[in-house]
């Protein structure tokens, strides 16, 4: 084989393939552009439907929720009779909260609708009115004993379903049999509307009690209260240590199987399932440490624990974006290691550090699972004044309204899952501000 | 929490004179001392604080503890002879009822005596450490103060202290994982030397009664967990079918084909379906999209359950979407452009490159994405609490109700509960293969991740 | 060796200008922007068939990013923008009318780190091929990886493990393999972006000679940063600086007796 002809030979097969037909060519790229749009319409329509899947997940949470921001109040004009309240006239504060106010109650209503007064009517009547009414009286009383005497209009909480009902969730047209509100209820509350008694406001008692059994009542104030403890122990256990943490690994761990072994760890960590961390808390803090059940203090130990990885993750990661030309310059002038760390490094890294702190902290907010296994599924009718009295969080309180046929405590709950995603908004909006303000490039 | 504070201020003190004290024996020339001054008042505070704080928080830790047995052993022989279960649940009281907080019912004598006992030793052991905590901070403190001296290596002495603490809050995770590992491991061997593990995996039947006292009649319930884990399987691969190539197409569109600014604004929006707490897709999988399947289920002539396996699954799907598409991401912009360039350079299309260059390249970074999205789905709780079913019912149909391991966890220990039962111990055991399974899982993934990341590094 | 030829036994051809025949390539006036920088300024240069030009110049100076606009590479990244004419047998590849996707067939390309995909060696080379649809049965597919791989002279190191991955080869057998999988697909024009920058000597004067048997039945533009190889194997070099073409026309003359006092600077070593 003499080498020119070989080589001539070798390539023939390559540049002597007889040319394809155009057509043919055509055709087959043809082919290969329509694949590619396919292709590419295929990825746009996962966007989409990703995107609509949160747009519809809003939507629902937003239409469900929105009308809890509002209540309905009967106003009624309500003599307190002194004869009722005070009959002996001298104002002695134990009398006052012994008095018979449903008796009160109960005039001012027979007094709107006359008409109404025999046995069924009065039930029907009292029923309209949230059960607390006559202890809101009560309280009124108790807070100006001059109001006795006078006829004032009191503004009351309108009962749920007639609530419902005014907001247009219940349907009249029903078969009676079929809802809970009866034509003759629907037909009252008409009636107080037709009398102008019925006044629309914000529902500020959504943030100023605590769980109720009457949707009307209930509120999230002992879940908002719980969930700032939680947050508070939360921060104050795993940042400091989580920090730590991550300046040991980073910048001064040696290299040994040891310290694989806790970095192995911590990664693992970081993807254990939240609801073993409750297991956790349930055998270590209830059992061992003895803290009591369902506190705030035991709540936010299990999410310290929890967020505790997640903090050492970012933190490293902070760490790791500061190029090591700041550290040899701080070594070079003949700063200790520490001192480069401390003086130089976590300086530069802390708005990093701080945004992924942010987002750590807006994860254990949004936890429930480890919560339930620590009792927090309690119901807590009190507002908890401190991190050892019984208290629940934010999502705990929308998962047990959840569990409540009413539909007003639905609406509530996604009121609530509104307050919560708020929150979580604006921790995520304060994380990318604070990261677009420090944000730089080295 | 006084004791704290007042060994807080000891070793501020400490600080402070040491600091003075070298500042004084250098004569104000620092060049004289071997350590900046402010390393002698670390030095003295660290010394005088430290010992005692650890000591103090000892003592919070396992106070209630230590005075628990303290006054077991002293009560009346006829409150002790109970069974371990009432004897807890007397302690309970007890507790309550020292820290002042309401019972809820009348109070029994011996509780309150109890009670009154218990405060007393509580208050006493918090005298007594905290004395000893002040004491120790005291002395420790006049140690490091007398140490105080110009050749002294103050620096030296700090730096290794702070290397050690730093150290051990490191250990902390590890500690985490004992913990968990121990907790969860303890209460499962309790349970298995009730129910034999050969019945436990194995066995097809799972009710565990809900007979609250154990003379109660049919006390003696099956836990069979194979139905738990065939509905958390059944959900799990819902889960992956909907979020696995919703996810990856979103990743590809996004980082291939989007334009910039549809990017910026696409991606961030993804990102928030991972920030919704799980609650919340607890609340759409309950109340919109189950009533939703179950609709158009019934309009095809098929018979739906209301908590379906679907439903949890597509929305579980749809929480783990984002998961899937940034770990997705990250794998295919860790490949090489110079792959990409040699398919364009041959005359590929885009989707050629990418099905046929880009994804296999991709590949190990997207399955150990899978898999730790896997593990997330297999431990998510509050979606399938939420939506799916209770009754564990051994069936691999989407459209009936399936129930789950988490879900068994937290029905188990919600609500009234006796430990030593099996019912709760039970929890803790699928808790045990809840921790291993996801544990393998996630070794796995971010072992393929690293040989991956070190392939193109 | 059965494939060595000597590459300075080869002919130089010296054919009077106005018996050359039409450019396989031309390029005329082409100015190219990043963005808002400008790389390239009013390029022309004529790429003869079946001969080697050689893109010299000081790093950065725009040669690379000439030679990925004759196969339209730049397409790929954001704000590239290009301005001019070229020609690929007379026909403008920027129009409207021309697909990329078959350009890129006509016009191949080798990089300058190997870049084997991560499938075995068969399937690197059969890569082209299959999404051309040039070969329809496992026979086709056979002769045209055998030949592709004869061509690159790596036939006899690779012919008993075809199956094996493409990575876990040699870099100068990886660089070879891109060869091969370049001249799978049959083009016109082969271009080559600095091929044995990531290579050692050996490997080098392996591709070189390859180059030079390529020559014969390709056309070659290649980019390269040593002069050496530049005078090696080319006919014809163009010299860059700073996107601007300072200078272009046959090795020799550039080497021994450059027009510009700023070509004869950067091959005799003053700076670059």
């Amino acid at each position: 084989m003499t080498e020119l002809v070989s080589n001539g030979g070798r390539f023939a097969a390559i540049t002597q393939r007889p040319p394809r037909p155009e057509a043919v060519v055509a055709a087959h790229t043809r082919r290969r552009y329509a694949r590619e749009r396919r292709f590419k319409l295929i990825g746009m329509g996962a966007v989409i439907v990703a995107i609509g899947l949160l747009a519809i997940l809003l939507a629902t949470v937003l239409s469900n929720g929105a009308g809890a921001f509002q209540q309905n109040y009967a106003v009624l004009d309500v003599r307190f009779d002194p004869a009722e309240i005070d009959p002996s006239g001298n104002r002695d504060p134990e009398a006052l909260a012994d008095a018979d106010y449903q008796a009160v109650l109960n005039d001012a209503l027979v007094a709107a609708f006359p008409d109404m007064d025999d046995r069924q009517g009065r039930r029907a009547m009292r029923a309209m009115l949230s059960n607390s009414s006559a202890l809101q009286l009560r309280q009124m009383v108790l807070d100006d004993p001059s109001l006795i005497g006078s006829t004032v209009p009191v503004r009351f909480l309108l009962d749920d379903e007639r609530d419902q009902y005014l907001k247009g969730e219940v349907d009249p047209s029903l078969a009676e049999a079929n809802r809970r509100l009866k034509d003759r209820d629907i037909a009252l509350v008409d009636r107080l509307a037709e009398q102008g008694r019925i006044e629309t406001g914000f529902n500020w008692t959504l943030f100023t009690n605590a769980d109720s059994r009457e949707p009307e009542q209930a509120g999230l104030r002992a879940a908002l209260v719980g969930s700032f403890w939680m947050m508070l122990i939360c921060f104050l256990l795993s940042v400091p240590v989580g920090v730590a943490a991550a300046v040991y690994l980073e910048e001064f761990a040696p290299k040994n199987r040891w310290i694989d072994l806790i970095e192995v760890n911590v990664n693992n960590l970081a993807a254990v399932p939240s609801i073993v961390f409750g297991l956790l808390g349930l055998a270590i803090f209830l059992n061992l440490f003895g803290v009591p059940r369902s506190a705030s203090l035991a709540g936010g130990l299990t999410l310290a624990l929890m967020t505790l990885p997640v903090i050492i993750v970012v933190t490293r990661a902070a760490l790791r974006s500061i190029p090591p030309s700041i550290r040899a310059a701080a070594l070079g002038v003949g700063a200790s290691p520490l001192q480069v760390v401390f003086h130089h490094v976590l300086p530069l890294a802390l708005p990093g550090i701080l945004t992924g702190t942010i987002i750590g902290m807006a994860r254990a907010l949004g936890e429930t699972a480890p919560l339930l296994m620590i009792g927090m599924i309690a119901f807590i009718a009190n507002v908890p004044s401190g991190p050892l009295d019984p208290a629940t969080a934010l999502p705990v309180q929308v998962f047990l309204w959840s569990d409540s046929p009413e539909r007003a405590f639905t609406e509530r709950m996604a009121a609530a899952i509104i307050v919560l995603l708020g929150f979580l908004i604006a921790m995520n909006v304060i994380a990318v501000l604070l990261r677009k303000k420090f944000e730089r490039t080295w | 929490m006084y004791i704290l504070a007042i060994i807080l201020v000891m070793a501020a003190g400490a600080f402070q004179l040491s600091r003075q004290r070298a500042w004084a024996l250098a004569g104000g020339r620092s060049s004289a001392l071997h350590s900046r001054p402010s390393y002698y008042g670390w030095h003295a505070a660290l010394l005088s604080g430290g010992p005692a704080i650890l000591l103090v928080i000892l003592w919070f830790l396992f106070a209630s503890s230590i005075v628990g047995w303290i006054v077991t052993a002293g009560l009346p022989e006829a409150v002790r002879s109970q069974s371990t279960e009432a004897l807890q649940f007397f302690m309970q009281d007890v507790r309550r009822l020292a820290a002042g907080l309401p019972l809820g019912r009348e109070a029994t004598p011996e509780a309150i005596d109890a009670a009154n006992a218990y405060a007393a030793a509580m208050l006493a052991g918090n005298w007594v450490f905290g004395i000893i905590g002040v004491l120790l901070a005291g002395w420790l403190g006049w140690l490091a103060y007398r140490k105080v001296d110009p050749k002294f290596r103050a620096r030296n002495r700090v730096e290794r202290w702070t290397d050690y603490i730093l150290l051990s809050a490191a250990a902390v995770s590890v500690l985490i994982t004992a913990g968990i590992v121990f907790s969860v491991l303890f209460e499962s061997l309790r349970f298995f030397s009730m129910v034999s593990p050969i019945e436990f995996f194995f066995g097809l039947n799972w009710s565990p009664q809900t007979a609250i006292r154990a003379d109660q009649v049919g006390s003696s319930g099956s836990f069979g967990a194979v139905p738990l884990i065939t509905g958390t399987l059944l959900i799990t691969f819902i889960a992956i079918f909907v979020a696995g190539p919703i996810g990856i197409m979103a990743a590809i569109w996004l980082s291939q084909y989007a334009p910039r600014r549809v990017r910026d604004v696409a991606k961030p929006l993804m990102e928030i379906l991972a920030g919704i707490p799980t609650v919340v897709y607890g609340f759409f999988a309950a109340l919109t999209v189950a009533p939703f399947i179950r609709s158009v289920g019934e309009s095809l002539g098929l018979n739906v359950a209301s908590e379906s396996a679907l439903a949890a699954g597509v929305v579980m799907g749809i929480m783990i979407i984002p998961f899937v598409s940034s770990l997705s991401d990250d794998a295919i912009n860790a490949v090489p452009t110079a792959l990409r360039d040699g398919s364009y350079g041959l005359g590929a299309t885009k989707a050629e490159t990418i099905q046929r260059v880009i994804l296999p390249a991709a590949l190990p970074g997207i399955i150990a994405g899978f898999l730790l999205a896997v593990s997330r789905a297999i431990g998510e709780t509050m979606i399938v609490v939420m939506a799916a079913g209770l009754a564990a019912n051994l069936t691999l149909n989407p459209l009936a109700a399936v129930t789950t391991v988490t879900v068994q966890i937290v029905t188990l220990l919600v609500g009234d509960q006796e430990f030593d039962s099996a019912k709760t111990l039970a929890a803790f055991a699928l808790g045990l293969f809840l921790f291993g399974i996801t544990l393998i899982l996630n070794v796995i993934a971010l072992y393929i991740l690293q040989r991956f990341r070190e392939r193109y590094d | 060796m059965a494939t060595a030829i000597k590459v300075n036994d080869l002919p130089k051809t010296e054919v009077p200008a106005a018996q050359r025949p039409a450019p396989k390539m031309s390029a005329r006036k082409v100015n190219l922007w990043y963005g808002q920088k400008q790389a390239l300024f009013d390029v022309d240069i004529d790429v003869a068939k079946n001969s080697v030009v050689a893109l010299i110049g000081p790093s950065g100076c725009g040669k690379s990013t000439f030679l990925r606009c004759l196969n339209r590479m730049n397409d790929t990244i954001d704000g590239c923008r290009i301005e001019g004419d070229i020609r690929l047998d007379g026909r403008d590849i920027y129009d409207r009318s021309v697909d990329v996707v078959q350009l890129r067939q006509q016009v191949g390309m080798v990089f300058q780190k190997p870049n084997p995909f991560p499938k075995s060696i068969y399937e690197n080379v059969a890569y082209g091929p299959r999404i051309h649809g040039l070969a329809t049965n496992k026979a086709e597919f056979d002769e045209i990886v055998e030949t592709s791989l004869k061509g690159a002279g790596l036939w006899n190191e690779v012919a008993d493990r075809l199956s094996q991955p493409g990575n876990s080869l040699s870099g100068g057998q990886q660089q070879r393999l891109c060869i091969a999988r370049a001249i799978a697909v049959a083009p016109e024009v082969i271009l080559m972006d600095e091929p044995c920058s990531a290579l050692d000597p050996i490997a080098t004067a392996k591709i070189e000679e390859l180059i030079d048997e390529l020559r014969q039945h390709f056309t070659i533009c290649i980019v390269t940063h040593n002069m050496q190889q530049a005078a090696r194997v080319s006919q014809k070099t163009a010299f860059f600086h700073l996107g601007k073409l300072i200078e272009f026309g046959d090795t020799d003359e550039i080497f021994t007796n450059p027009k510009q006092q700023m070509t004869q600077d950067y091959i005799t070593g003053r700076f670059g």
